[in-house]
């Protein structure tokens, strides 16, 4: 009888260890995580010796120190003796103006050009198409300083260019009519957001009445009527509390009104065009990812064109639309972020200029990261959940 | 009675009639296209009057009425474009302020980069073996001529700019970030914890904040994390800034290609016995790197354009070079438009090509249609 050898398989052999793929996994790991510890061991060792030798602390403390440094841009009180911590909320503020401002033009020139692309009109879709082809192969930066320069070079405050003697275009941006809330406003804005629910609440009892029945309901029209005619009512009733403050033409400069600034204008212009133009390829993308049997059965059930393009096309298309959007939009809040080139005071301009006068780079930086990753993710989970809400249900 | 009194005898086939003149040739186009409905008359009325607005002023400005020669802004009339910097200042827009005297040395190596690009973008090229290596020598010996060493004065990358720096910089980012996206999505989609982690760490911090903040990384941070004594040069902390950004980009992109692998090329590599790197050189990444051909090149071009960030810490490439020219007292308020329409032609007629080569790229690799 043949003598067995001892089955060894399950005992640890060294040798045998490389051989095995769980284990030659750990030992990667293990290696590289060591790794990482030696490099952030060995920069933060560095850091350390640079930062000493420069005299420089750290740490966020500086944030309560005096700014001495004007903005002209504000949504919040600001001053020069105000301190770097607020320069830096009213700068995350100004971005976040530019962003949304530019997210919403380039979402209505995305969808206007990508339909247009698709135009029957050979002269339309041709002169759209040269434009997006123009458009995106720029680079973003160069038309913002184009623009700025173009603003730049408009006609003095005196010769301002008027449009219906309410909107001022000059060298110095644009000023144009700007509410001002007076007492017993806020009841105005409570009428408005009252007629706005009302509007939502009848749309939903006409859907279900048209599921219930088939009949239908002008839901649109009565979304106008109840929000217009709630808020008029409101501010006749309030004794017309809101007023807008147009600008004037004084002896040496304009007064009254809202001024936005020349940076502001060139950056939204350039942003909202810029990403226009990505996204137009993207509704067009979409809107082409609709198959035609589609078109065909909505005509064969008696759909007009309009309505065929609201409830059929749109919402197939919107679901391959919406992903890539959403990048898109990440895509101009990052790229908002050029405002440093033309002196919009932004995050990323006011955190140059606190580093400068600070030396904190480190801790700028970090400030700069921690803002624009969480603005990401915000936008990225908003967006997530209105992919979700309109996603295919299946089975 | 005949059944021949009932019916017609054709003969011979009728000759063919032309259809209708209404549906053919030029007028049937004109008419589907332009004019087939009120809304469609109307658009291609409002297209013809911005086309009659927009064009005929523009080519009277850029040629009809433009000056072409003088030696300051001031020579031109100022009615038309003034392109007469073009002759004075081109050289400044291709080599920055490289010395004059050794500018030959960037033209050799953009010659051969002819050539070194030719041999990966084109198949079937006459000796497509040897240029393959030599296409791998190129950067190298780019880097001799441009830098100096064997026998070449030296010229510090200070004094890149204009054309040459987006270039080199574009071209270097490109080259070094797909190996690395590369990497880095194997790394995301890799069955171990701590290299998954990691790769996904990398990639959402980069791509969650802007170009712009990295570069002030790599301007003012850089520095403190090297020793003391060691220091690196800015536009090479540039090239890594921009590499490690498109690299993060280029590792989404191949990730969508690697999930696009059915699950059976995963499994048949297996069976045939290959590791896990062989599997991924032979079988997964050839696969995968074709179906994501369109936003690789996509993610070069963003990559080419984002080159121009660079003036915004204080270098020169083709962009700053037009703002140079721009505020130059001898030039300025002369040639804003001209300069701002030269650059852009610049990144329009690259940035363009490649689009249209990946397009013509991604037609030759579709090996699913025919």
């Amino acid at each position: 009888m043949p003598s067995v050898e001892p089955d060894r398989s399950n005992t640890l052999r060294l040798s045998r260890l490389w051989t095995d793929e769980r284990a030659r996994g750990v030992l990667w790991q293990i290696l590289l995580v060591l790794g990482l510890i030696l490099l952030a061991a060995v920069v933060v060792s560095n850091t350390a010796t640079n930062l000493q030798r420069a005299g420089l602390a750290s740490g966020f403390g500086f944030l309560f120190d005096t700014a001495s440094f004007d903005i002209n841009q504000r949504l919040i009180h600001y001053q020069s003796t105000s301190t770097y911590g607020r320069a830096f909320i009213v700068g995350g503020l100004n971005t976040i103006v530019v962003a949304v401002l530019g997210i919403a033009a380039a979402t209505v020139i995305g969808f206007l050009a990508g339909v247009s692309r698709l135009s029957r009109n050979f002269l339309v879709s041709r002169i759209v198409g040269a434009w997006v082809e123009f458009t995106r192969n720029v680079p973003l930066l160069l038309q913002i300083i184009f623009w700025w320069v173009v603003i730049l070079a408009l006609p003095k405050v005196r010769q301002s260019l008027a449009f219906a003697d309410a909107v001022y275009l000059n060298n110095r941006g644009v000023r144009m009519p700007w509410p001002v809330f007076g007492d017993g406003a806020t009841l105005v804005l409570a009428a408005l957001l009252a007629g706005v629910v009302a509007a939502f609440a009848v749309a939903r009892w006409a859907r279900a009445r048209q599921q219930r029945t088939g009949r239908t309901f002008p839901s649109g029209w009565c979304a106008l009527a109840l929000i217009a005619g709630a808020t008029l009512a409101a501010w006749f009733a309030a004794g017309q509390p809101v007023t807008f403050d147009a600008p004037v033409m004084g002896r040496f400069n304009l007064r009254g009104g809202f001024n936005v600034t020349p940076e502001l204008v060139a950056l939204w212009m350039a942003l909202s065009t810029y990403t226009g133009a990505f996204i137009a390829e993207i509704v067009r993308a979409g809107i082409l990812s609709v198959s035609r049997g589609q078109v065909e059965a909505a005509g064969a059930l008696g759909l007009r064109r309009g309505l065929t393009t609201r409830k059929i096309i749109l919402p197939q298309a919107l679901r391959v639309i919406v992903p890539p959007l959403t990048s898109q939009y990440l895509n101009l809040t990052k790229n908002s972020s050029l405002a440093v080139a033309i002196g919009y005071q932004d995050i990323v301009s006011i955190g140059d200029t606190v580093l400068n006068q600070s030396g904190q780079a480190l801790e700028v930086i970090s400030i700069y990261m921690a803002f624009y990753l969480t603005l990401s993710l915000l936008t990225s989970a908003f967006m997530n959940w209105y992919n979700a809400s309109i996603a295919l249900v299946e089975r | 009675m005949s059944v021949r009194a009932f019916h017609r005898l054709q003969a011979e086939l009728l000759p063919q009639r032309p259809p209708p003149a209404s549906t053919v040739g030029l007028f049937g186009w004109l008419r589907a296209n332009l004019f087939s409905s009120g809304l469609n008359l109307a658009l291609t009325a409002a297209s013809v009057a911005v086309l009659a607005l927009a064009l005929p002023p523009f080519f009277r400005w850029a040629f009809l009425e433009a000056d072409f020669s003088g030696v300051v802004g001031n020579d031109c009339a100022g009615v038309g474009a003034c392109w007469a910097w073009l002759d004075q200042r081109i050289g400044q827009f291709i080599y920055g302020f490289y010395p004059a005297e050794l500018r030959w040395r960037v033209n050799i190596a953009l010659v051969l980069l002819a050539p070194a690009l030719a041999y990966v973008l084109f198949e079937r090229l006459p000796g497509a073996r040897y240029g393959r290596w030599f296409t791998a020598a190129y950067p190298l010996l780019a880097g001799v001529l441009l830098l100096g060493g064997f026998g070449l004065d030296g010229v510090g990358t200070d004094k890149f700019g204009g054309f040459m720096l987006n270039v080199i910089a574009g071209l270097a980012g490109i080259a070094l970030s797909l190996p690395v996206g590369i990497l880095l999505a194997l790394g995301r989609r890799s069955r171990l914890p701590a290299v998954r982690v990691v790769s996904v760490a990398f990639i959402e911090v980069i791509r969650g904040v802007p170009l712009i903040t990295l570069l002030f990384v790599a301007i003012v941070i850089l520095q403190l994390f090297l020793p003391p004594d060691v220091t690196l040069d800015q536009l090479t902390r540039v090239m890594i800034m921009i590499t490690l950004f498109a690299s993060a980009y280029m590792a989404e992109v191949i990730r969508g290609g690697l999930q696009a692998i059915p699950k059976g090329q995963y499994e048949a590599a297996q069976a045939m016995g290959l590791g896990y790197w062989q599997a991924m050189r032979f079988i997964i990444l050839p696969q995968a790197l074709k179906v994501s051909i369109p936003g690789i090149v996509n993610t070069f071009i963003g990559l080419f354009k984002d080159t121009t960030l660079v003036i915004i810490i204080g270098m020169f490439d083709i962009l700053g070079q037009a703002r140079l020219l721009q505020t130059h007292p001898d030039w300025i308020g002369k040639v804003d438009h001209e300069t701002f329409l030269f650059a852009a032609l610049f990144f329009f007629v690259i940035c363009f090509s490649m689009s249209r080569y990946s397009m013509k790229l991604e037609r030759r690799l579709d090996t699913t249609r025919r």
